[in-house]
């Protein structure tokens, strides 16, 4: 079935998630959707899924104006979607999650498990899915689970389906197993809307590819485009950033990585024996698509995840840091930024000053004793707050009013006022406003100036560009290659979809 | 986390108007409670109609003595004709919120650290097993008993809640299920030792599980001669509101509490361990209910039965509700549910049941605790939606 | 949905190594039958006495001395243990009827250890386990619908309680007693409307909710019962009880028959209450639907279920059978209501509900336990003076604070319990 949107627009209090958003999918076509994480795929795919309701524009399928209230209208419509964190009970068996919502009764008001099962085998068999329908879904490994969204749509008579980021978690076996899939549902006329940032699937099997950015479309694309089109349409270059820098005049290696690994949530392998070193005064950026392993590997680098087993070692300058506590590893001279600053870097109620001492609450110069040194936090916090220009009324403002940028400055504050041999930046600047974003990047310019080793992760290109003195690439867990930082984006766009130098 | 702490954050953050309206509202409701149940109101009720003015100026009465007796009952007793009865109300309203104080502190600092403890009945139960072990088994020198008692009640109180923080910590296990489950475990406990010839059961006792009165040397000194009974337990409730003050306003130890409390995540980044937090947490909770503990096993001259525990773990949760788990406003809170303590017998007196105080009680932290409800029945905006 | 502390693959035999508790826990069990109840036991012939005079079929006494019955009863005992460590070697889960006739066989001997020279009336001690446990059951159950819609009940106290006291009066004013049962459910299903409102719509949060809906119904019924009833008891707080109805054959079998088949409307009412609910949670498609709410609220919205209205119906229809819980323990059993007189049954259904692992069946066993320790306590006071009868009534706290600290995070508690539904 025909899929039409229409300036579809949608926010959330002052951000713009989807700005007027146009997009046609035909019938039994694979349109992709591409795009970084953050610039409004889900977003979109929630107001299709009538799971949240636009600000403004229109939904049409099969040309006819849709109104949904809910995930209920949408699926009535004939709309299924395979959300990127299935939707599933895991302690229910898969018949009893295809049928929940739509359940057959048998004559006494019982569920009918038989007519359930005849639903999912049916579908199993059709598209050669190989599902047990009597298995429970939290002993299934990922890829069937996901057949089992997929099968709970189509017994819903889904027209248009949706995936949502449906490779990330899956083995590049399962990969290609759902690629085969997604094409002969094609064939069979159910319109496919890939949602991904993955360049190499999205070449392998759309048909068409909107790409968005920033929660808005910026562009159509060929299947057959490069990786390298379509990363930097994706990635963006508008703002350029420029970074006085001087040459980098590195010294000793501060850290060094060596064949190190580190399991994610899910226990899956998000960092898969990499090795690399950091010397004093240079930025050694670790870019790549987000998802690739990057934020795994700061948190292991700051000890707040282990490594897994038998896996290498971490040493800051000269001294191993394998399996020590993260206050050790803190106070072994590493500043943090996290990635996402309100859930690991900020306490959103505690005051501006408080955040100012939150790793550094055991000694000097904030406590004395077990006592907290008021007098010398405040004037700490003053001087921090001129410092990197944090606008804010005074120090004993929560942290929590204060405005994304803002937020941001108080933690680079915190940490590059750290006595520290090494910087671990994670996505710095993201949901920083451009006036700070050039100041934050100066800091950083000016830590590496001063001696001190940093390594930045970054998933926007510019960014990286502009501070880096060396990039490391990782995909699927793995640096692909570390090169100079006068290598082209092209080159880079490449390396980021995984095609090593 | 997230949610809770938000949760947290607006019962902390009640307003003062807010917190003024709830008392308001719940002294109303129980004023409802009070007339319409009254003996002399019911027997107007066959006149409701022919005179309903007689229904509604013994229903006044009735909630006007009642407040009356409450207030002669826990303030000062203006028609004492001596000195001392005059004054005792008030005596008796700070003798007994000084547990509630002392409670309140450890219930009000869990819920600073994320931590629902409704455990004070079994961790002020494990306390007074060890602070009347002391009291009556050893033989020891004037004031060093006391202290001596005082520090093992509140070291046994540690012990049980260090072990509700540990459990926690290490097994996931919900510190509210398990609480519950030592509050019986402890009482069962102490009535044992209570009921056992040789360990608690007083000397030459029969079958009632009661222990001898703690030593002369181990008592709380009273303050005001032996006309009042109150003691120093006041002082010491005070002391404690200062040290935690001091713990969670001053200290990095409390600092760090509340960071747990807030955003766990963000701790561990800070190289906190968010687990011995945990543990600690409930340990210096329970160190203040380890005082109250000493406060009501030491403070009594008679022989202890296990009803000495007297509620105040749970009247605890209230307090630290009604206080905003700040050590000021749980002082304040200690001395309102105190008060409430002390008039009872005086409404009990003139007919007024002092029950309908309970229900006062939990009205106005119920008010307190549910912003919702009090907008809901004012009808007044939601506070600006983040 | 990034919670790490619930273990996916709780139910999966592949993953999870079983451990080794349940089988510490059951040799620990034996040894003390066998050892301090057996071979150090007290010397005396027991008589299990297992059918009333009169009863169609009657069975004879069974008289052995109680260290020997301990003794078999013990080995046996250890035996479970074994097979339960050897199911443990063998990577299986130790299945939970072989807990349970372990318990039963621990129990047996705890009688005979505590009635040597004496008595076991065995159908007397199993008949009034049972009526004790029927409030416990009842307001567990409570407590479990709504858990297994996703919202902590800590209120169930407050819910029996109210069921208790409006049994009472609404039954003696009407001199009804089943107008007193419905006004029980009613009022206790409107009760748990304001809890399920809060926490659902006002996410509230839901203990802290529950603790003060406790504390609020606590002080109510204490002022109505010292203001109002203790002066007008025979007006308002004179109910009387149900009759007990025979149930003809059934309630002549040997021990279970005039344990379970000579019983009050409530215990019958609780006998079909825990197979219906277990058969609409897990049998038809309002329990499905239920239980994706508890599990996975986000899963249930995606698929059009309303998750507010499912919370809020549960726990409403949840609390109208604690509400029935509460009207057991005055017109069910006792013939009044008296001040506070759930003294903590809702507390322990709290923890039945954990024990019982959020299903029906299991539930009421779990409550069972808690209803023999408090009748065993009474008795054993009477047939043996002197015996520690406090860690008897410990026993099932403590069995239950080991099973909260073993399992939890890993067994089956509702995976969203507690969190309320935010969408968007």
């Amino acid at each position: 079935m025909k899929l039409e949107l229409r300036g579809i627009t949608k926010r959330f209090g002052s951000l713009v998630a989807n700005d007027d958003i146009n997009l046609v999918v035909e019938s039994g076509e694979i349109h992709s959707l591409l795009g970084e994480n953050g610039a409004g795929k889900s977003t979109l795919m929630n107001v299709l899924y009538g799971l949240y309701q636009a600000d403004g524009g229109q939904i049409l399928l099969g040309d006819k104006v849709q109104a949904f209230k809910g995930p209920g209208d949408a699926m009535a419509a004939g709309i299924g979607m395979v959300h990127q964190h299935f939707m599933l009970i895991p302690v229910f068996t898969v018949a009893e999650n295809v049928v929940l919502g739509n359940e057959p009764n048998n004559r006494i008001g019982a569920l009918d498990l038989n007519e359930a099962r005849k639903r999912v085998t049916e579908i199993s068999d059709r598209f050669g899915f190989n599902v047990d329908p009597d298995a429970l879904v939290q002993d299934l490994p990922v890829g069937v689970q996901q057949r089992v969204e997929i099968i709970k749509a189509l017994s819903r008579n889904a027209k248009v389906l949706v995936l949502d980021e449906p490779t990330a978690v899956l083995t590049p076996q399962e990969t290609d197993e759902l690629m085969q899939i997604m094409r002969d549902l094609a064939k069979a006329g159910t319109s496919i809307i890939f949602i991904t940032h993955k360049l190499r699937e999205v070449q392998a099997v759309a048909d068409k590819i909107t790409v968005i950015r920033q929660g808005k479309v910026v562009g159509q694309a060929k299947p057959s485009s490069t990786a390298s089109e379509l990363a930097s349409m994706m990635v963006g270059r508008e703002v350029d950033l420029q970074v006085d820098k001087k040459n980098m005049s590195a010294g000793d290696v501060i850290l060094s990585v060596e064949n190190i690994s580190v399991l994610d949530d899910r226990d899956q392998r998000a960092v898969d024996g990499v090795s690399f070193e950091v010397r004093a005064g240079e930025v050694l950026a670790i870019a790549g698509v987000q998802g690739n392993g990057q934020t795994e590997l700061a948190e292991a680098l700051l000890g707040l995840r282990s490594m897994v087993r038998g896996s290498g070692e971490v040493k800051l300058a000269g001294s191993a840091l394998n399996g020590l506590s993260v206050r050790k590893h803190l106070e072994a001279g590493i500043g943090y930024v996290p990635e996402d600053r309100k859930k690991d870097g900020l306490v959103s109620e505690f005051s501006i000053s408080e955040n100012f001492m939150l790793n550094g609450s055991f000694g000097k110069p904030f406590a004395s004793g077990v006592n907290i040194d008021f007098a010398t936090r405040d004037e700490i916090s003053e001087k921090l707050i001129e410092e990197f220009d944090v606008r804010t009324q005074s120090a004993s403002t929560p942290v929590g009013k204060l405005s994304g940028g803002n937020q941001q400055k108080v933690v680079v504050a915190r940490e590059l006022s750290r006595d520290v041999k090494l910087l671990i930046a994670a996505q710095p600047t993201r949901g920083v406003d451009v006036g700070s974003i050039e100041f934050i990047h100066e800091r950083i310019v000016a830590e590496r100036d001063s001696g001190r080793a940093v390594i930045l992760i970054s998933t926007e290109l510019d960014e990286v560009l502009a501070l880096a003195d060396r990039i490391a690439v990782m995909y699927r867990g793995r640096i692909v290659g570390i090169v100079d930082a006068k290598t082209s984006r092209e080159q880079l766009g490449k390396m980021m979809a995984g095609i090593a130098a | 986390m997230n949610v809770e702490s938000k949760i947290m954050r607006e019962i902390l953050s009640a307003t003062y108007t807010r917190i003024a309206i709830s008392v308001l509202l719940g002294f109303a409701i129980g004023s409802v409670f009070m007339a319409v149940f009254n003996e002399n109101v019911v027997a107007t009720y066959e006149t409701l109609f022919s005179n309903p003015g007689l229904t509604f100026q013994t229903a006044f009465q009735t909630i006007f003595d009642g407040y009356g007796a409450l207030f002669k009952g826990s303030i000062i007793n203006l028609s004492a004709d001596n000195p001392v009865s005059m004054f005792r109300p008030i005596t008796e309203t700070l003798r007994l919120a000084a547990p509630l104080i002392m409670a309140g502190l450890g219930v009000a600092l869990g819920f600073r650290v994320g931590l629902f403890n409704v455990g004070g009945t079994g961790q002020l139960v494990m306390g007074l097993l060890g602070a009347t072990w002391i009291s009556t088994r050893l033989e020891l020198p004037y004031g060093l008993h006391m202290v001596l008692a005082l520090v093992v009640a509140i070291a046994f109180s540690m012990g049980t809640g260090a072990l509700v923080g540990f459990l926690k910590a290490k097994t996931g296990a919900h510190e509210v299920i398990v609480t519950i489950m030592m509050n019986y475990i402890a009482l069962d406990l102490f009535t044992w030792f209570l009921r056992t010839p040789g360990l608690l059961l007083e000397e030459g006792g029969g079958g009632n599980p009661k222990s001898d009165p703690p030593a002369l040397t181990a008592q709380l000194p009273r303050l005001l001669g032996d006309e009042f009974k109150l003691n120093i337990g006041i002082l010491l409730a005070l002391v404690a509101a200062l040290v935690y003050w001091w713990l969670m306003e001053r200290s990095t130890i409390g600092y760090r509490f509340r960071m747990v409390g807030h955003n766990a995540n963000a701790a561990k980044a800070a190289g906190i361990s968010v687990e011995r937090t945990y543990v600690w947490a409930m340990a210096a909770s329970a160190a203040f209910i380890g005082i109250a503990a000493a406060n009501q096993g030491l403070g009594e001259t008679g022989g202890l039965t296990s009803s000495i525990h007297a509620n105040i773990g749970f009247d605890a949760i209230t307090v630290a509700l009604l206080g905003g788990s700040r050590a000021g406003g749980v002082v304040v809170a200690g001395l309102v549910f105190g008060a409430f303590k002390a008039g009872s017998p005086s409404m009990q007196i003139i007919g007024v049941s002092p029950e309908v105080l309970g229900i006062i009680q939990a009205l106005i932290v119920l008010f307190i605790a549910a912003p919702p409800l009090i907008r809901a029945i004012f009808h007044l905006p939601k506070p600006e939606a983040k | 949905m990034t919670k790490t502390e619930v273990t996916p693959g709780m139910f999966s035999l592949s993953e999870v190594r079983p451990s080794w508790k349940t089988p510490s826990v059951l040799a620990f069990f034996s040894g003390i039958v066998l050892v301090l109840f057996g071979f150090l036991g007290k010397t005396g012939d027991v008589t299990y006495n297992l059918s009333n005079k009169g009863d169609s079929f009657s069975v004879p006494d069974v008289v052995v001395a109680s260290t020997f019955a301990n003794v078999v009863l013990g080995t046996l005992m250890l035996l479970a243990a074994t097979y339960s460590g050897w199911l443990t070697i063998r990577q299986k889960h130790t299945p939970m009827w072989v807990s349970l006739v372990a318990g039963l066989l621990g129990a047996t001997g705890l009688l005979g250890w505590l009635a040597a020279g004496n008595v076991v009336p065995v159908s007397f001690i199993l008949g009034s386990a049972v009526v004790l446990a029927v409030p416990i059951i009842l307001g567990a159950l409570g407590g479990l619908m709504s858990e297994r819609v996703g919202v902590v009940n800590i209120a169930i106290e407050g819910q029996l309680l109210t069921g208790a006291f409006m049994a009472a009066v609404v039954g003696t004013i009407t001199e009804n007693l089943w107008l007193g049962l419905i006004a029980a459910m009613i009022s206790s299903a409107i009760l748990s409307m304001a809890l399920a409102s809060l926490a659902v719509k006002y996410l509230v949060d839901q203990i802290i909710i529950g603790v003060l809906i406790n504390v609020l119904v606590i002080g109510i019924t204490n002022f109505l019962y010292s203001q109002w009833l203790a002066s007008s008891g025979e007006e308002a707080n004179y109910p009387g009880t149900f009759d007990i109805i025979s149930i003809p054959y059934l309630s002549g079998l040997p021990i279970i028959g005039p344990a379970l088949f000579e019983a009050r409307i409530t215990v019958y009412l609780t006998f079909i209450l825990v197979p219906l609910v277990w058969f609409i949670l897990f049998r038809t498609k309002l329990g499905l639907r239920a239980r994706a709410v508890g599990e996975h609220p986000t899963a249930a919205d995606t698929v059009g279920i309303n998750v507010g209205r499912t919370r809020f119906w549960w726990v409403t229809l949840g609390g109208a059978i604690a509400g029935l819980g509460g009207a057991a323990l005055t017109i069910g059993n006792v013939g009044a209501f008296g001040r506070e007189m759930s003294g903590g049954l809702g507390f322990i259904a709290l923890a039945v509900v954990i024990l019982g692992r959020w299903q029906p069946f299991y539930v009421s066993a779990a409550a069972l336990l808690f209803g023999f320790a408090i009748i065993l306590r009474v008795w054993a006071n009477g047939v043996s003076p002197g015996i520690p009868t406090d860690f008897i009534t410990m026993v099932p706290y403590l069995v239950t604070l080991i099973a909260v600290a073993g399992f939890a995070g890993k067994v089956k508690a509702p995976a969203a319990s507690g969190q309320p539904y935010i969408k968007g």
